[in-house]
């Protein structure tokens, strides 16, 4: 034996598979373990599914009871038939783990706060720490864990959530490292058990991303420092002057049971109080979270039948948010889009009838300012004594480091959100809590199990009168011919403007005093005009007993209802050009306004170019069109020119304006207040603003115009991004249209995440499309097939047949066989 | 003929291996058949490297003939290697190449050669 080459030797070639087995670090990120992830028996090749991939299978298994059968049709959409419900909840949970686990996982990691354990306290320039501190503090996990209680207190939501977990599980049992879905190989983990409260904390993750709207109380309470009560009034008006809510004006409501006592001290302690907030962190879900529904009665059809549509707007990801599913249980027959993550179908329809939800937009997130006795947290004063303190420890594990531990204190309102740790940048020595609706115990799969198991309106509403958080507009249509809608959540009943600040927390006089029945929530059945819709606008006019806070945008849903209005004989097509139409009725308002006040003799050649393009522009936002861009950014620069120099008096983050606020001003008169630039001798108005703000406009699309962005297409750069960022697994520069103030709401990163169409007929005709494809494996041809009809504006047709119609019908394409073993 | 035998038993030797045993059983099995069959370092490394660069550009290449390319356009995008799925699988052969390489090069110092 040679020993000295062979010790080099071994040295060089063991240093060789060292390095080939570590995560190599790439700037801020980590390269896989590559000689894994290029292993052809064990990384990424693994996850390269055949393009004629099989899926038929037999499965057997100890948990289940009875046998049960899935077909997959030619989209890989699973068509569940069981015998019973256990059996029917457990195969749905297989399947979500089977097409889906990395991103349920991975979703429920991020609401429990959770990154940094797979991520890294760093990553990509993205502080991971940071945000699992957030939602920590946030009360994310606390909330799961109460919501987890009324889960399994309900005996029917348990075993479905029970079903569900098992088999999540007996998938991930199975499953071996090599075949476990490419982003734990990227990142290098592997999946965990399933448990019931994940469900909870997947479900708690979109109560965040949806029960967070009018969570503006410290930019409100900075404005505050800036502007008088009467100017706030005037910049954050409660409710627009021509929005149409979901329930007509002119709706006569009952005395409310309630009537929330506005305390003696609010002029000095609230409205007046100025305080100087600047959070550390405040993660917020995107603001234009919103949707569309709307069901038309059968005498406005051509077949007689009610038709329901909804389209929730969320953010566009890869893997799809959504997973397309018909459920037979034996007792119920449903399809539609489900959640991985949550049992049941969400937004669906079954034998009987359709039901589908847009977000009701109101706030149920507010802040109390807490007074501790010291830095220690212990006591806080409330009520006039020193109360207690109970404290929740949360371990925040770090890859490849030493856990943080968050040391929380949680009062009466809920957890200290920020504190001298996690600070408020300006003012360390102050103590916020969060009391936040979400924290609070509910059941909302019960709402969804009752949905997938009714037959008209009465189980319908019963089903729906238990949904707390995140509050809804459940629109629903039944094949017996009634339409209806409702928002339901449990809603606090708020004195006028409660909660829009941030509020004193040392005593009850400004907590919430009690919720509004749910009785006294909004609603509709069959009324005469017709349909009923929803697009996040206020639920009602003043005339609603309640004050209604929240975040409401107010143009789509008035185009809905005047083409819902002037439309007859309707057919599924005319609905489908109505969900994906790029009429921009925003412009129709603005567009008027702003060239009356542009002084158009003046204009250099190249802007007068550009204001022709706009005059002569269809008021479509359509893919090719260079009037939806001109538009955007002059109308942008004249909001900037309105309230630039106002809200420049204060680094403090502000909130800014409703761009219905703008345009209402516009119509009234040239003169109002914002528009004179105080910053100058002169009092300017309108005429100014738009002479300024359109020269900068040209200024910005003369870049365009060189860099070819003019297209509202290629300016909007539409994209469906995979949950890590990783340009590689995502879809982007899709050629669609839309945007803001749309009804094809589709925006940079956020849009349409399901559209959905259901004739409620004899036999159901229905067409769904969603941004992703039904397989979450970007290996797979089933990852993003549906992408590019749902850019086009296209739909799939539902197949929603019964068990023995599935066996002969040639759409199904793969059997998997579900038994006991 | 030794390099024959050589170069085909350490690639059934890797792949039965990777049936139950992570990646680097390749290391040891380019090891272990260089270290019996006793060639000189260079024909010992050639072997380790062609059984290895075969083995898994091959495997590499089949999956991705099957796969229609799907998966290795996206991994080598965010590898990066342009996007270009042979340049993937053209990584993936060196990769385990230069490992069975080594690995027999070691493995062929074990036993005195008599050239």
């Amino acid at each position: 034996m040679r020993i000295v080459p062979f010790i080099i030797s071994a040295i060089i070639t063991t240093g060789l598979v060292l390095v080939l087995n570590t995560q190599l670090p790439v700037g801020e990120s980590k390269t896989p373990r590559l000689g894994e992830f290029l292993s052809p028996q064990h990384g990424c090749w693994q996850n390269a599914e055949p393009y004629d991939m099989d899926f038929n299978a037999q499965l057997l298994f100890q948990d289940l009871t009875g046998q049960s059968t899935v077909y997959l049709d030619e989209r890989l959409v699973p068509h569940i038939y069981a015998q019973n419900e256990h059996d029917a909840y457990f195969i749905q949970g297989f399947l979500h783990a089977k097409f889906r686990l990395w991103q349920m996982e991975f979703q429920t990691h991020a609401a429990a706060g959770r990154l940094s354990e797979i991520l890294g306290e760093k990553s990509g320039g993205k502080d991971f720490l940071a945000i699992d501190k957030f939602f920590r503090r946030t009360g994310m996990v606390f909330g799961a864990e109460n919501s987890l209680k009324a889960i399994e207190a309900n005996a029917q939501t348990r075993a479905v959530a029970d079903a569900y977990t098992q088999g999540v599980n007996a998938y991930i049992l199975q499953l071996p490292d090599i075949k476990k879905p490419l982003e734990y190989k990227v990142l290098d983990y592997r999946p965990e058990p399933w448990t019931n409260l994940k469900t909870a904390l997947f479900l708690k993750y979109m109560a965040w991303d949806l029960a967070g709207s009018g969570d503006y109380d410290f930019e409100m309470t900075n404005a505050k420092n800036v502007f008088s009560t009467i100017d706030i009034e005037k910049i954050y008006p409660l409710i627009s002057d021509s929005v149409d809510p979901i329930v007509p004006r002119g709706t006569v409501y009952e005395v409310p049971s309630i009537s929330p006592v506005v305390p003696a001290s609010a002029d000095s302690l609230y409205f007046s109080a100025t305080d100087s907030i600047e959070p550390t962190l405040q993660i917020k879900p995107d603001d234009h979270n919103g949707s569309n529904n709307w069901a038309v009665a059968g005498t406005k059809t051509r077949s007689g039948s009610p038709i329901l549509c909804n389209d929730p707007h969320l953010g566009l990801n890869m893997p799809g948010l959504w997973y397309e599913m018909q459920i037979s249980t034996g007792t119920s027959n449903s399809y539609g889009a489900t959640f991985p993550g949550a049992p049941a179908v969400i937004i669906g329809f079954n034998d009987s009838c359709a039901w589908g939800v847009t977000n009701a937009g109101r706030d149920v997130k507010d802040y109390f300012e807490i007074s501790f006795r010291d830095s220690t947290m212990k006591e806080y004063w409330y009520n006039g004594q020193w109360v207690t303190t109970a404290f929740r420890d949360e371990v925040i594990k770090i890859k490849g480091q030493p856990n943080n531990v968050e040391h929380i204190a949680m009062t009466i309102y809920g957890p200290v959100i920020y504190d001298h740790v996690f600070a408020n940048k300006l003012n360390n020595n102050k103590y916020y809590a969060l009391r936040w609706k979400a924290h609070d115990g509910s059941n909302e799969i019960a709402t969804f199990y009752g949905l997938n198991n009714a037959h008209n309106y009465n189980d319908y509403l019963q089903a729906i009168s238990s949904f707390e958080c995140p509050g809804q507009n459940f629109i629903f249509a039944s094949k017996s011919g009634d339409i209806a809608i409702r928002q339901q959540g449990q809603f606090p009943a708020k004195w006028r403007r409660q909660g829009e600040f941030l509020m004193p927390g040392t005593d009850t006089l400004y907590n919430w005093q009690g919720y509004i029945p749910t009785s006294e929530n909004m609603g509709m059945l069959n009324p005469a005009r017709g349909f009923v819709s929803s697009a996040n606008q206020i639920t009602a006019d003043s005339a609603y007993p309640y004050y209604l806070s929240g975040s409401f945008p107010v143009y789509r849903g008035k185009i809905i209802n005047r083409r819902l209005g002037e439309m007859n004989n309707i057919t599924p097509n005319m609905m489908m050009k109505l969900q994906t139409d790029n009429y921009n009725i925003f412009a129709e308002y603005a567009l008027p306004l702003m060239l009356q006040y542009l002084k158009q003799d003046k204009l250099s050649a190249e802007a007068s170019t550009y204001l022709e393009i706009l005059k002569s522009w269809n008021l479509r936002n359509d893919v090719g069109e260079a009037g939806p861009t001109i538009f955007k950014i002059w109308w942008d620069e004249f909001e900037q020119a309105t309230w630039g120099d106002e809200f420049a008096q204060t680094k403090l983050r502000l909130k800014w304006p409703d761009e219905s606020t703008l345009e209402e001003a516009m119509a009234k008169d040239s003169t109002f207040k914002f528009a004179d630039d105080i910053r100058t001798a002169e009092n300017e108005n309108f005429y100014d603003m738009a002479s300024l703000s359109f020269s900068k406009t040209v200024i910005q699309l003369s870049n365009l115009q060189k860099a070819d962005k003019m297209a509202w297409g290629n300016y909007k750069e539409t994209g469906v991004r995979h949950l890590l960022g990783i340009p590689a697994f995502s879809r982007l520069n899709l050629p669609i249209g839309g945007g803001d103030n749309i009804i094809n709401a589709t925006r940079k990163d956020h849009g349409p995440s399901w559209r959905m169409i259901v004739s409620l007929s004899k036999n159901i005709e229905a067409y769904g499309v969603y941004p992703g494809g039904q397989s979450g494996n970007p290996g797979s041809r089933y990852y993003d097939s549906f992408v590019d009809t749902w850019a086009a504006g296209k739909y799939n047709q539902l197949l929603f047949v019964d068990k023995d119609e599935a066996a002969d019908n040639k759409q199904m394409k793969w059997i998997i066989n579900f038994s006991k073993s | 003929m030794k390099i024959f035998i050589s170069i085909l038993l350490t690639a059934l030797l890797s792949f039965a291996g990777c049936l139950f045993l992570p990646w680097w059983f390749i290391a040891i099995a380019a090891f272990m058949v260089a270290a019996v069959v006793g060639q000189n370092g260079l024909r010992s490394f050639l072997c380790g490297f062609v059984a290895l660069f075969a083995l898994w550009g091959l495997s590499a290449t089949i999956i991705d003939v099957q796969n229609h390319h799907l998966l290795s356009s996206k991994v080598a995008r965010l590898l990066p290697l342009a996007g270009q799925y042979q340049l993937l699988i053209l990584f993936t052969g060196l990769v385990a190449g230069l490992v069975g390489g080594m690995a027999a090069l070691t493995g062929s110092f074990v036993k005195r050669n008599k050239i």
